[in-house]
C-alpha cells in the first residue's frame, strides 16, 4: 500500500491533568510500544546496524566495517536502480496528477450518474498488486492478448519485452492502480471549497474553464503537494507490482531500488550491501517528503486571496 | 452576499459553451470507465473460457460455452487453505492491533501534557514515514531469531506493527473530539479510566474504529511482501503468494489464472458492495477527517 506521509502536528489541547481515580493510564500504550518498537523501531536501527556487517541470510553475521557500504555504492547497479526509480517516479506522477484531478473534479459533482461511475473507478483499489500485474501480464500477451483482441497491429507489442515499452507499461499499471486513490483525495478536496467562489466568478462571467484554472486549482493546491508527497514516496517502495509484472526487467530496465534490495538480498544473499541499500532507501524519502514539505511553505500569504 | 443586479441574466457564459464541456467531461469520464472496466471484464470472461478456446477465440468475446472447470482447478490447489490463511493473518493481525492501538490513543489523548506519552505519540508519527520494505531485512532476523520462521505469526506480528501509527494518529483524532464535560461526569460517576475508555471512548469512536480496521485489513489482505520474505512452506501461503505461484504453476494456462485472480478478489468485492461508503473513508484515513 502507499506509505502516508507525516501529517502536520497537531496543536496539542491540554487536557485535565487531574489525577484522581484512574491513576496512571501510561499502561495502556504500552503494547503498541513494545510491538511496534520490536517490529518498527528496533528493525529500523537494525537496518543502519546491519549496513556495518555482512551475512548470507544464514550463517553469523559479522561486523565488516564499510566493506558493505563499498560494495555497495561500487555497484554501478546501485545507480541504475536510483535512475529507474526516479524515472519511474517522474513519469507516474506526470501521468496521475493530472489525471486524478480531472477525475476528482468529475465526480466531485453530485449528480447520479458520476456518482455510479465513481462507485466502478474506485474498484482498482481493491485489488492487490499481484492480481493486477498478473492480469496485465497476461492481457498484455502479444500474442494472444490485448492486440488480436481488438484487430489492433499495433497493440501487438512485445510489451515486457522492450526496456522502453516495458517501462511504459509499468508507468501504465501503477496508473490504473494509484489514480482512484488520488482522485478520490481530490473528490473530497474539491466538495470543500465554498460554492461562494464559483457563484462570484460567475457573477463575473467566468466560464468552466476559467473557473477551474482560477479557483479549482489554486484551492487544490494544498491536496496536489499532500497527495504529490504520497505518490513521490509511495513510488520508492514498488515492490509487489514489479517483482510480479517484469521482475525488474527485460534486462534490468526496470529494477527500481525496492528491488534491487530485495534482489541483493534474498537472491544474492549479501545482506549488508542490501541494507545499505535499505538505509539510501528511507534517506532518499526522508529527502523527498522533506523537499515537498519545504515547497509547500511558500507562497501561503497568497493562499486565501479572493476570498 | 452580495447583491446581485437583478437584470443580469443568470447564466453569463454562453449556453451553449456550458454544455460543450459538460459533454467533454463525460466523454472523458466513459472513456475512463473503460480503462478501468477493461481488464477486469477481460479477467473474469477468460476465467470462464475452456484453454483450447481461449488460444482459438476472440480475447474480448465472452465464452461461447462457459465452464467452471477453471475455479475447480484452482479450489482442487488447496485455495482454501490459502483463503483461510489469509482470513488468520488478516483478523490476526488486524484485531489486536486496532485494540492496543486504541488503548494508546486513548492514553495519549487523556494524558497530553505528560512527556513519556508524548514521546510515545512522536515515535508513531514518524513511523508513518517508514516503509516496510525498508526494514524488511532486520524483520527477516528477528523473525528467525525468535524461531518464527514460516510460520503465520510471523507474518501476523509485523503487519500489527505496521498498522499501529496510522491507527494511533486517526483515532487519537477521534477521541480528542470527545467533549471532556464526558470524560468528567465518567470520572465523577467513579468509573475506573478502563472502564471510560471501553463504555464511553469506545462506542463514541466506533466510525473511526471501523475505518481503521478496513483500511488496516485491506493492506494486509492484499500484502505480498512479508508472507514472500518471512514464510516459505505451501501450507502458510496467503493468497496474494498464492496468486503469485499460481501464475507459475498454470503457465500457459491462462484461464486457470484468471480463475484464481477472480476468486481472490471476490471477497473484497463483495465487501466493498456492502460497506462502500466505510471502505472509502476508510481508504483516506488519515488526511484530516
Amino acid at each position: 500500500m502507499t506509505v502516508i506521509a507525516p501529517p502536520a502536528a497537531r496543536v496539542q489541547q491540554p487536557t485535565t491533568r487531574s489525577g484522581g481515580r484512574g491513576g496512571s493510564i501510561m499502561w495502556m500504550a504500552l503494547p503498541a510500544l513494545l510491538v511496534f518498537g520490536a517490529f518498527g523501531v528496533i528493525p529500523l536501527i537494525g537496518v543502519l546496524a546491519l549496513s556495518f556487517t555482512t551475512w548470507d541470510g544464514i550463517g553469523t553475521i559479522q561486523p565488516s566495517g564499510l566493506a558493505s557500504w563499498g560494495a555497495a555504492l561500487g555497484d554501478p547497479a546501485l545507480p541504475h536502480a536510483l535512475l529507474v526509480t526516479f524515472e519511474i517516479m517522474a513519469l507516474s506522477w506526470l501521468v496521475q496528477t493530472p489525471l486524478s484531478i480531472l477525475i476528482g473534479v468529475f465526480i466531485a459533482a453530485r449528480t447520479r450518474y458520476r456518482s455510479v461511475l465513481a462507485v466502478l473507478y474506485f474498484i482498482p483499489l481493491l485489488l492487490s498488486s499481484t492480481a493486477i500485474s498478473i492480469t496485465y501480464k497476461a492481457l498484455l500477451d502479444p500474442n494472444f492478448g490485448i492486440g488480436t483482441g481488438l484487430g489492433l497491429d499495433i497493440l501487438n507489442q512485445d510489451w515486457l519485452g522492450e526496456p522502453r515499452l516495458a517501462m511504459g507499461v509499468l508507468v501504465f499499471v501503477v496508473s490504473w492502480q494509484f489514480i482512484p486513490f488520488h482522485s478520490l483525495i481530490y473528490q473530497g478536496a474539491v466538495r470543500q471549497i465554498p460554492s461562494s467562489l464559483y457563484e462570484a466568478s460567475q457573477i463575473d462571467g467566468a466560464g468552466r474553464l476559467r473557473q477551474f484554472f482560477s479557483i479549482t486549482l489554486p484551492q487544490l493546491k494544498y491536496t496536489i503537494i499532500t497527495s504529490s508527497t504520497l505518490m513521490v514516496v509511495g513510488s520508492l517502495t514498488f515492490f509487489d507490482l514489479i517483482y510480479v509484472l517484469t521482475a525488474g526487467g527485460p534486462g534490468d530496465a526496470t529494477r527500481a531500488l525496492a528491488l534491487e534490495m530485495y534482489q541483493t538480498g534474498f537472491m544474492a544473499n549479501l545482506m549488508g550491501p542490501a541494507s545499505v541499500i535499505a538505509v539510501i532507501l528511507v534517506l532518499v524519502g526522508l529527502l523527498l517528503a522533506q523537499l515537498l514539505r519545504r515547497l509547500s511553505g511558500r507562497g501561503d500569504e497568497s493562499q486565501l486571496e479572493g476570498m | 452576499m452580495a447583491t446581485v443586479d437583478p437584470h443580469a441574466p443568470r447564466r453569463i457564459t454562453p449556453a451553449g459553451r456550458v454544455s460543450r464541456l459538460n459533454w467533454l467531461g463525460g466523454a472523458f469520464g466513459w472513456l475512463w470507465l473503460l480503462v478501468v472496466m477493461v481488464p477486469i471484464y477481460w479477467i473474469v470472461i477468460t476465467s470462464f473460457k475452456t484453454q483450447s478456446s481461449y488460444f482459438v477465440t476472440n480475447t474480448f468475446a465472452p465464452p461461447s460455452d462457459p465452464t467452471f472447470d477453471n475455479y475447480k482447478l484452482v479450489i482442487e490447489n488447496d485455495f482454501v487453505r490459502y483463503f483461510l490463511n489469509s482470513v488468520v493473518v488478516s483478523v490476526g493481525a488486524v484485531v489486536p492491533a486496532v485494540v492496543i492501538s486504541f488503548m494508546a490513543a486513548y492514553a495519549i489523548v487523556r494524558r497530553a501534557g505528560n512527556r513519556w506519552l508524548r514521546f510515545v505519540n512522536t515515535l508513531f508519527l514518524m513511523g508513518l514515514a517508514i516503509p516496510l520494505q525498508a526494514v524488511i531485512i532486520p524483520v527477516y532476523l528477528i523473525i528467525i531469531r525468535l524461531r518464527m520462521y514460516d510460520t503465520l505469526l510471523a507474518i501476523i506480528l509485523p503487519s500489527m506493527a505496521f498498522a499501529i501509527p496510522l491507527s494511533v494518529l486517526v483515532l487519537s483524532n477521534f477521541i480528542r473530539d470527545v467533549p471532556r464535560e464526558l470524560f468528567e461526569s465518567m470520572r465523577m460517576d467513579g468509573a475506573t479510566e478502563w472502564g471510560t475508555l471501553w463504555r464511553l471512548a469506545f462506542p463514541l469512536t466506533r466510525p473511526a474504529l471501523v475505518t481503521v480496521t478496513i483500511y488496516n485489513a485491506l493492506g494486509i489482505w492484499n500484502g505480498f511482501l512479508l508472507p514472500l520474505v518471512l514464510t516459505q512452506s505451501p501450507e502458510q501461503r496467503t493468497m496474494p503468494l498464492a496468486l503469485w505461484t499460481f501464475q507459475g504453476q498454470f503457465g500457459i494456462n491462462v484461464p486457470a489464472i484468471a480463475a484464481s485472480v477472480t476468486l481472490t478478489t471476490i471477497p473484497i468485492v463483495l465487501l466493498y458492495a456492502i460497506g462502500r461508503r466505510q471502505l472509502l473513508s476508510g481508504l483516506t484515513a488519515g488526511f484530516g477527517k
